[in-house]
């Protein structure tokens, strides 16, 4: 041990004399003694190299936002990316509570010492559970993604079948994710992915594909509301109708800041039901917004399958008073390890926070608004953009916040159009034309709340330059 | 000095929000469209039969209102700000610098899916730390990808899976093995990814034999999955000797750094011979925990492995940084994107903060404390060290048990966790399961307490075992200062009674209770 020349601001035992009080208490002559446990041929033989350190506070913020700003973000530049993570408003004071520390440094405690992030945790899956007219919603898992193959799974338990049909239209990202948690074809425990065609001219759920092929093997249908290249499936009931009388299981992935204005997915035959959080008041943080619920019905055939944390409102030892808990602990694997439903870790739940905050402050009236909005907008971006020669909007008139674009007839590819648009200060839709969709050239736009009918101008007015 | 805390947490029965507002009131303005935008699209956009009938049921209320409930239930919230002696998640100062780097807009407004010309300043600090982790562990190639240590481990299932098969031998490899005390993660995982596990016993000495794991281990073998040293704070010294006949019998060896703070420094994950490892960043490198997530287990594996790995990954050629999604052999992903980015760069700045020194200085610091704090626990009657025939410095935490206290006294480990909180200190990690001793609880020092603060904790475990004696009842029907009394477990496993909503509560108990006539 080489004693600092200064003590470190994060460690109170470099202090001088520190280490060596406490290797006084304990008798030990050096720090090496202590780690007598580990034989001396296991201790690393390359020196540890690290560039050099920052010791101050002014170099460390100085090396982080001196690289940071090397990025150009959706604030400086007018972004229409979306597929998974939006650019949606976040209310200041969602900020001030996610940052607040007890809250960001918080580990578990108990459920009394942690009461208040219970609470907060209980008040994010009661106020999802509205928008959804759902009983229970669960925690969220990492991802959307995540959320969604654990669904899966939970269905692959509840019917004892292994295959889940899912749209040949789904965003490869999330797809790739579900394959994984439905594991390799040598798996024994294998879940059989089998694409659902997509009528190509509404861009919905072909019906007739569905019926040749839901049979007894099928585990889950599942399909998203709005779908991933932004069309809604009107017919939403029917699929869940005709899931169920196979047997299976209906999930449902929707978009819970569409929830003011389109129809809750209880009430449509959904069994289980997943989405992201990232749109209920968390920043897009380069993909590190992403976080998935689980939700459904409150039956036991469900409840006794979910892999996570389930909070549970319970009475306390004071009359009248009311606490905050884990139901069901034993089925999750920190209870049970490998005999566990599936498994689970540490998660996203600083977003369950930011979600209650969010959803409570826009309550019933915010959620209609803002989804009126944006669906307002959206429609009016497609119409502006589809009056460009060289544009197709693919499926006009159908969409919530995203719509495909298709730029075939421009002679430009997406790439080409989108490097034009970024040195003119515009991110363009999403490239979806390497994806396994015969789309062609087509982009996928997405237009929210932070877009003004000024913003949409702009991105008509350069596109049409950079196409002409 | 002696100093115990006296401690009152804020009791602000604060209602469910859902019981908040009133109709009408209002917390979040959006603007109407424009006119131009009605003009062109019209109203009643969304088709009749998804277009949402009924009102949800959400609370109406204040700006004000919302902000202020939600740091009533903020100050409800211990969240560390006592001394917070967590074992097994080593709790560390969260640097405010790197907080408030990552909520800038140039991190917080950015999207994964930009072009990387916009995107060179974060992926330079995705880099620059998988060169960081790179030293610290002689593996070659980082992903970050996975949102906390168990989709590290699971990554590492995966990653299993695509080598197997790769080599058409992913239907005879069909084991994991590891130890019984492994973080239940470990096997949890692999057997989610279709592995069978095999779970070594335990020795007297503390880890599996050698032997063991000789009987365990064959051509069925895909993969082992170790840490070390483990909660007890037992380090496996056979463990070079379990990389090699993991790797005879052709087994993948994955090295679970969940416990790197006492070593970090001293080993090196690619030295001892692992192919894989993965690291906490929410744990040992000083990003937040945030009540369990956004997190980031840090997964590394050696060239070998590397193609299987998850897509996207980070790649530097010249001075320009890539994301690299075209890797044909890629195990596919296990979560969206490219990982919890802020948490990335939060825990480069911490390496940054802390350099080469600091880290090894850390784990001195970790594991001198954590043994201070040994000592002046066995002075306490009534508990009982795990492992008690291991004469020897334990590593970074040791797992202790109240056994011989509840014996005496029938107060468990669990009524002192609740008791601690009512001085203003964190309730302890009791332990994974299985539970290997008697009411057990892990304390770790870490670098970031005071040896005042070590004293004060260990002052309240003292007085609370005292009271055990004195007053059991007392401690019992803990806590006694907190924002509420002790929650009644009964319904959590009760069908009829749980509620994970607001909506379900209504319906099962409020709704029950209006038929019954209670008030």
């Amino acid at each position: 041990m080489t004693q600092p020349s200064r003590a470190h601001p994060w460690m109170a035992s470099s202090a001088p004399g520190s280490i060596k009080a406490m290797l006084d208490e304990i008798g030990a002559a050096s720090v090496e003694e202590v780690f007598e446990q580990i034989p001396k041929d296991h201790f690393r033989t390359t020196p540890l190299e690290l560039p050099p350190t920052l010791s101050s506070e002014i170099e460390l913020k100085r090396d982080l936002v001196g690289k940071l700003r090397k990025n150009g973000d959706c604030e400086a530049n007018l972004s229409f990316l979306g597929a998974g993570v939006w650019q949606h408003h976040v209310p200041a004071v969602v900020d001030e509570i996610v940052g607040r520390t007890e809250f960001l440094t918080n580990v578990w405690g108990s459920y009394q010492s942690d009461h208040g992030r219970n609470q907060a945790w209980f008040e994010f899956s009661s106020q999802l559970g509205a928008l959804l007219n759902l009983d229970v919603v669960q925690l969220p898992v990492y991802s959307w993604g995540c959320a969604t193959g654990h669904a899966i799974r939970m269905a692959q338990r509840i019917t004892g079948r292994s295959k889940v049909i899912v749209s040949q239209l789904s965003d490869p990202e999330r797809l790739s994710v579900i394959r994984t948690y439905c594991q390799p074809t040598a798996m024994e425990s294998h879940i059989e992915v089998v694409m659902l065609a997509v009528d190509p001219t509404t861009g919905r759920i072909d019906l007739n594909d569905l019926k040749s092929k839901l049979g007894n093997d099928v585990a889950a249908v599942y399909f998203e509301n709005p779908a991933y290249l932004g069309t809604i499936e009107t017919e939403a009931a029917e699929i869940a109708r005709l899931t169920r009388a196979a047997g299976a299981e209906t999930i449902v992935g929707v978009d819970p800041i569409s929830l003011g204005v389109m129809t809750a997915p209880g009430d449509y035959g959904a069994d289980i039901v997943t989405g992201p959080v990232q749109p209920l008041g968390v920043h897009m943080q380069c993909g590190g917004g992403a976080g998935g619920f689980i939700a459904s019905r409150d039956e036991e055939k469900y409840v006794l399958e979910y892999n996570g944390f389930l909070v549970s409102i319970a009475e306390t030892q004071e009359e009248g008073q009311l606490g905050f808990g884990l139901a069901c602990p034993h089925q999750n694997s920190y209870g049970s390890r490998e005999h566990g439903k599936d498994w689970t870790g540490n998660s996203t739940y600083l977003w369950a926070i930011a979600g209650a905050v969010y959803m409570s402050l826009l309550g019933p009236d915010g959620f209609r608004e803002v989804g009126n909005l944006i669906v307002s907008r959206a429609r009016y971006a497609a119409k502006c953009l589809s009056e460009i020669p060289g544009v197709k909007i693919v499926w006009p008139d159908s969409s919530f916040k995203e719509f495909l674009v298709n730029f075939d007839e421009s002679g430009k590819t997406v790439a080409e159009v989108n490097d034009l648009l970024r040195a003119r200060g515009i991110f363009g839709g999403k490239d979806v034309s390497g994806e396994d969709n015969a789309l062609g050239q087509s982009a996928l736009y997405c237009v929210t709340e932070v877009h003004t009918a000024s913003d949409i101008r702009i991105l008509t007015k350069t596109l049409k330059e950079v196409l002409s | 000095m002696t100093r115990i805390p006296e401690f009152r947490a804020a009791k602000w029965n604060e209602p469910v929000v859902m019981e908040m507002g009133r109709p009408g009131a209002r917390g979040q303005l959006f603007p109407a469209p424009e006119g131009e935008v009605t003009e062109t699209v019209g109203a009643d956009l969304i088709p009749g039969s998804m277009a949402r009938k009924d009102r949800p049921e959400l609370p109406e209320i204040t700006e004000f209102e919302a902000q202020r409930h939600y740091l009533h239930l903020s100050q409800m919230t211990l969240g560390m700000m006592g001394i917070s002696l967590f074992g097994t998640c080593t709790m560390k100062y969260n640097s405010k610098t790197t907080e408030y780097a990552t909520l800038r807009p140039e991190l917080a407004e950015v999207h994964p899916y930009q072009h990387p010309d916009t995107l060179q300043g974060v992926l330079e600090i995705v880099h620059d730390f998988d060169l960081i982790l790179r030293n610290l562990s002689g593996m070659d190639q980082f992903i970050f990808q996975a949102g906390g240590g168990a989709d590290a481990a699971y990554t590492m299932t995966a990653v299993a899976r695509a080598y197997w098969d790769d080599r058409g031998m992913l239907d005879q490899r069909t084991e994991m093995v590891t130890s019984v005390q492994a973080h239940p993660c470990n096997p949890a995982t692999a057997a989610a990814a279709g592995f069978k596990v095999v779970n070594l016993p335990l020795e007297e000495n503390g880890y599996p034999s050698l032997e063991a794991l000789k009987a365990a281990v064959s051509e069925k073998t895909a993969l082992i999955m170790l840490n070390n040293p483990d909660d007890m704070g037992i380090y496996n010294p056979e463990i070079k000797e379990w990389v090699k006949v993991a790797k005879e019998a052709g087994a993948l060896c994955f090295y679970d750094h969940a416990n790197f703070n006492g070593v970090m420094g001293k080993l090196s994950a690619g030295e001892l011979g692992f192919d894989a490892c993965m690291f906490m960043l929410h744990k040992t490198f000083g990003a937040p925990k945030a009540g369990g997530g956004p997190a980031v287990g840090a997964y590394g594996c050696t060239d070998e492995l590397a193609p299987y790995l998850p897509c996207p990954v980070i790649t530097k050629n010249g001075d320009r940084y890539d994301i690299d999604e075209d890797r044909p052999k890629s195990a596919g992903k296990v979560r969206e994107y490219w990982g919890n980015v802020p948490q990335v760069v939060k825990a480069y700045g911490w390496a940054r903060a802390m350099g080469a020194e600091g880290i090894q200085l850390a784990s001195d610091i970790s594991v001198v404390a954590n043994n201070y704090m040994d000592k002046k626990l066995a002075e306490i009657p009534g508990l009982e060290i795990s492992n008690p025939s291991i004469n020897a410095y334990r590593m970074e935490m040791t797992r202790w048990s109240l056994g011989p206290l509840t014996e005496e006294t029938g107060v468990s480990t669990v009524d002192f966790a609740n008791r601690m909180a009512d001085y203003g200190i964190d309730p302890y990690w009791m332990s994974h399961e299985p539970w290997i001793v008697a009411e057990p609880f892990t304390p770790e020092a870490g670098e970031l307490w005071s040896k005042e603060d070590i004293d004060t904790w260990i002052n309240v475990i003292r007085q609370i075992a005292e009271d055990a004696r004195t007053n059991p009842e007392m401690v019992k029907t803990a806590p006694h200062n907190q924002a509420i009394a002790q929650v009644k477990g009964d319904v959590f496993e009760d069908p009829s009674k749980w509620a994970m909503t607001w909506r379900a509560y209504q319906r099962k108990i409020v709704g029950e209770d209006q038929e019954k006539g209670v008030a």
